[in-house]
């Protein structure tokens, strides 16, 4: 851990702890919706400690809370996880090569974590970055999650104060700065986000929550193909 | 409601999903030229889940309020402004709007 600190600059430190502080709202106001919707308190605390990805979490109690039945919860909340694949090993390299780390390390791997990684190209930042992000999150994740089931409906009214807002901000501030640095790799990356996006959100109102991320993929295309065509690039 | 079973197996399908990657990574010997298509794919998920979540809740539309917030998230990004002003500026745009009336 003390290298930990020593590798990652206080301006990354201090993103990640603010990431940290970001998701803890967000996390109290997920125990508190599971609580005061009618289910018991252990279920959001249980689930945050074993899934442990808060989008598939509020996808999942969202299903049971509007009456659907426990396995479309379930495939729901894998639609929505299955990004997690191909985020493995576009960065599975930050867990090294032993067993024990890689079996702990791939459960603290959220969308947080890899956009940190993917910010850094130096291997040991990349490393240290994902575990101080990891860690951290599942910390402040967890205990934000039964602070807030505890709390119950008391901090429910999540939308007045524009938390979610939080996350999509959050996930935007660490993406763009490395879409923003002008190269033709990068064009190429532009134009593939922006299709992709594209098409996710026109999907959203059609298919189950979680598939229109995934075809996001599709934007892939404009980036396997040569920059010299135009495109919609965002600059 | 959500039986204990159904939470085990949401957390069974996301840990395989996550381990998958890092546990397999040197078996199949990814050629570069993947390796760099699957980095560039990990950004366009998570652009895509920036858009759809500021944008969508449910299948419709999220209102203005949250997609306004954002994109003050994103000018700022841009202004090289330091991270914790820009989430909570962010939601205090979303707010602030939602206060005046605005969905």
């Amino acid at each position: 851990m003390h290298s930990l600190w020593r590798t990652l600059d206080r301006g990354t430190l201090r993103d990640i702890a603010l990431v940290c502080l970001a998701d803890a709202m967000v996390g109290a106001a997920f125990g508190a919706i599971a609580v005061s919707g009618g289910l018991p308190a252990w279920v959001p605390v249980v689930m945050s400690l074993l899934v442990f990805a808060g989008g598939a979490q509020f996808a999942a109690i969202g299903v049971v809370l509007s009456g659907g039945a426990p396995v479309a919860a379930v495939a729901a909340g894998l639609v929505l996880n299955a990004r997690l694949l191909p985020f493995g090993f576009a960065v599975g390299d930050v867990l090294g090569d032993r067993w024990r780390t890689r079996l702990t390390g791939a459960h603290l791997m959220t969308d947080e974590a890899v956009a940190f990684v993917l910010r850094d190209g130096d291997p040991r930042r990349r490393h240290a970055a994902f575990w101080a992000c990891g860690l951290g999150l599942f910390v402040s994740w967890n205990a934000a999650v039964v602070l807030g089931a505890l709390a119950g409906r008391g901090i429910a009214d999540t939308a007045a104060l524009g938390l979610d807002a939080a996350f999509p901000a959050v996930l935007l501030a660490l993406v763009l700065p490395s879409l923003t640095v002008r190269n033709l790799r990068n064009a190429a990356l532009r134009r593939a986000s922006v299709a992709g996006a594209a098409v996710a959100v026109t999907a959203t109102p059609f298919l189950p929550a979680g598939l229109p991320v995934l075809l996001a993929l599709t934007g892939l295309v404009l980036a396997a193909r040569t920059p010299a065509a135009a495109g919609p690039g965002v600059s | 409601m959500m039986p204990l079973i159904a939470v085990l197996a949401l957390a069974a399908g996301t840990y395989a999903f996550r381990l998958a990657g890092p546990a397999l990574r040197h078996r199949l010997r990814l050629p570069g030229r993947l390796r760099h298509l699957l980095s560039v794919a990990a950004t366009v998920l998570l652009v895509a889940l920036v858009a759809t979540s500021a944008l969508t809740e449910g299948h419709g539309f999220a209102g203005w309020a949250r997609p306004a917030g954002v994109l003050v998230a994103g000018i700022l990004t841009l202004r090289k402004v330091p991270f914790p002003l820009i989430v909570v500026l962010a939601a205090a745009t979303t707010a602030v709007l939602r206060l005046l009336g605005l969905p």
